[in-house]
């Protein structure tokens, strides 16, 4: 069987169901989005993700229509939505505060947006009742909003949003009332919605760990502007700035001045008394240049002997060690006072007991363990 | 519960006695037998019998009733109209300036309130009955309506509403099927507060009021300056006990109105938690 991976955004043909064109909104003197271009194809999970205030409910909010744009214009399907109030677009949206009407069933509350649609009596019982097997609630149909937990009011403003099949489902950090373990439980059970219903997702969180679970694109966002769009996979291992790289998940940066050695191979100078580190790279750096070099700690291996293989290999002394059950993360300190972190797996039950606080050590990595930088 | 001390005891009891004493007498004095108002002569209902024969009094409970309900009524509409845009309508000119005009008649004398309306009416040349005090109600009562709804509407979550907008509604859809019901205790609160208002007033109705049409406090005020009857008392008691059962619902509305809000408030900190 040829198995066809899901990549329209690599695909030069297919045209997105949403774009964004040089949008910028601005709340009075204040940029919230600033000349944002950005493409989302159809049943795409496409994940926004940042620090608090970069601008991610303001993005879903022009999308559902409660916000004008100020300049640019987005597109749905090709249209332009500019003109369209938010009760004539094909998108719901899951509100942050879920904004189930307190007096209202749960019923009620997911028939709300069915019989706006002047559909038959018969028709919304069904669409009903499949949506809340759909989120397991059957139990709980004419219970009130205040009746249920936190967890089942989020469910059930799941059920409402999808309830009328739009185009476009818009999540607004819907899992954040959640505890770690429902909320995990809720992820794996969104991407099967979104997989059986074939709605296009797209999700805000500032939770990178959610983004990268749930997600086939994840935009990373700083202050209104869209810092990278990627898989996550590419988000993680080829981030385009030092910024990405800090935000997604645990990294190292080596700062120092480039000088080519090589095929796509460069020294980093990065402290006095020091070797280079030895690095590859596509991007091209020129003789002295700037560079920053990032490493994942889980690319760096931690030993007590000098490694007799390793490109870069440096000594340092421990300085901290963080147990975390399945890992174990290395705080070594070199000589000039800079402190890289190194994660082990802890493949055994029995934690290495080698090496132990203020133990000299060698840690290693190959020169294609990082990421070079310019930014 | 700690006991209370008598000096508590004394000041409550001065204060309770100050405020209903003289109409504890009234209504005992509308139980007496005598026709002499002061002197006490035995237990009976006679006076609220004669009361139901006189046509002249019955005509003006009749039209305090109407223009009760009816004003109250328009006042509702319009003063929760007027509520919904000063506190939803987001900035628009001059929004300041209409909000302190909706309250200001709440703090103006009710006899320049009544005496521009008598003007105005003739003005325009409008006869004096009915109508006029409806229009005159409606006019002091909406700000108070306006008052108790935009307190609720202030607390009120926005994103109920366009929750209802993202589901298809059209933005009048979203008020009556959302907003309505859920700010509903509020505008009835609203509603008993423009009754009992229309109900006591005797200022504004008699600058509004014509010979076509007198309301049950200006019978009644000016009945009391020919002498004081018992049916006069009888009367006066049925009035008190409509408006205390008029400010009792409306209070226990706005109080079960209140606590709901906090629940409300208390779930959704919880939910976030
Ligand atoms: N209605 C508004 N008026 C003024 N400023 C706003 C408004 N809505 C959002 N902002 C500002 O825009 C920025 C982005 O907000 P938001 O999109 O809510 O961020 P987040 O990424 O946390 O969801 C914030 O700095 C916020 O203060
Ligand atoms: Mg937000």
């Amino acid at each position: 069987m040829n198995q066809t991976v899901f990549a329209p955004w690599d695909d030069p043909n297919a045209t997105p169901l949403i774009r964004f064109q040089n949008v910028t909104k601005r709340f009075g003197e204040f940029t919230a989005i600033d000349d944002l271009t950005l493409d989302i194809y159809a049943q795409e999970f496409f994940a926004l993700l940042g620090p608090s205030g970069c601008g991610k409910t303001t993005m879903m909010r022009m999308l559902a229509g409660f916000e004008t744009v100020t300049e640019g214009r987005i597109e749905l399907a090709g249209q332009d939505i500019g003109p369209v109030p938010p009760n004539e677009r094909a998108v719901n949206m899951m509100f942050q505060s879920y904004a189930l009407f307190p007096h209202l069933s749960v019923w009620e509350n997911i028939a709300f947006g069915l019989r706006r649609d002047r559909k038959t009596k018969g028709e919304i019982t069904a669409r009903v009742e499949e949506m809340l097997k759909l989120v397991r609630l059957e139990k709980f149909a004419q219970r009130k909003p205040h009746q249920i937990s936190g967890g089942q009011r989020q469910r059930v403003a799941l059920a409402r949003s999808l309830a009328k099949a739009p185009k476009l489902l818009l999540l607004d950090e819907p899992l954040g009332a959640l505890d770690k373990k429902l909320r995990q439980d809720t992820q794996f059970e969104l991407m099967d919605i979104q997989e059986t219903t074939g709605t296009t997702f797209v999700i805000v969180t500032h939770d990178q760990e959610e983004a990268m679970t749930v997600a086939s694109r994840v935009a990373v966002m700083d202050e209104g502007r869209i810092m990278q769009v990627a898989t996550p996979a590419a988000i993680y291992e080829y981030p385009n700035s030092v910024y990405v790289a800090d935000f997604i998940g645990d990294v190292n940066i080596i700062e120092g001045r480039a000088s080519p050695s090589g095929d796509e191979e460069y020294k980093l100078d990065w402290t006095e008394g020091q070797a280079p580190v030895l690095a590859k790279s596509q991007a091209t750096f020129s003789e002295g240049q700037e560079a920053h070099l990032a490493i994942r700690p889980e690319k760096i291996r931690i030993s007590t002997e000098k490694p007799d293989d390793a490109v870069n290999a440096m000594q340092g002394k421990v300085l901290d060690i963080a147990y975390l059950g399945n890992l174990s993360t290395y705080h070594v300190e070199l000589p000039g006072g800079q402190v890289i972190k190194a994660q082990t797996a802890n493949t055994r039950r029995i934690a290495r007991r080698d090496i132990t606080w203020e133990d000299p050590v060698w840690i290693s990595w190959s020169a294609t363990a990082g990421v070079m930088l310019d930014q | 519960m700690k006991r209370m001390s008598w000096f508590n005891v004394t000041s409550l009891t001065l204060g309770f006695a100050f405020l209903y004493l003289p109409m504890l007498v009234l209504i005992f004095y509308s139980f007496n037998a005598s026709k002499l108002v002061t002197v006490w002569a035995g237990f009976s209902t006679r006076w609220y019998g004669e009361l139901l024969q006189n046509e002249a009094f019955l005509d003006a409970a009749w039209v305090t009733l109407k223009v009760a309900v009816i004003s109250s009524s328009i006042a509702t509409v319009l003063g929760t109209m007027a509520a919904y845009v000063l506190v939803r309508g987001g900035r628009f000119l001059g929004r300041t300036l209409f909000s302190g005009m909706i309250y200001a008649p709440l703090v103006m004398p009710e006899v320049i309130t009544g005496l521009s309306l008598l003007l105005l009416f003739i003005g325009i040349g409008l006869d004096r009955g009915v109508l006029t005090i409806v229009l005159a109600h409606t006019t002091f009562s909406m700000c108070y309506v306006s008052v108790v709804v935009s307190s609720r509407l202030v607390s009120f979550d926005r994103s109920l509403e366009e929750a209802a907008l993202d589901l298809g509604s059209t933005p009048f859809e979203a008020f009556r099927l959302v907003t309505l019901p859920i700010i509903a205790p509020a505008v009835i609160s609203g509603w008993l507060l423009a009754f009992t208002l229309s109900l006591d007033d005797l200022v504004i109705a008699s600058f509004t009021a014509g010979p076509a049409a007198t309301t049950l406090p200006i019978k009644i005020f000016s009945a009391v300056r020919l002498g004081v009857s018992p049916e006069i008392n009888a009367l006066s008691t049925i009035m008190i006990l409509i408006v205390t059962v008029g400010v009792v619902t409306a209070s226990l509305v706005s109080k079960r109105n209140a606590l709901r809000a906090q629940n409300e408030v208390q779930a959704a900190e919880r939910a976030a938690a």
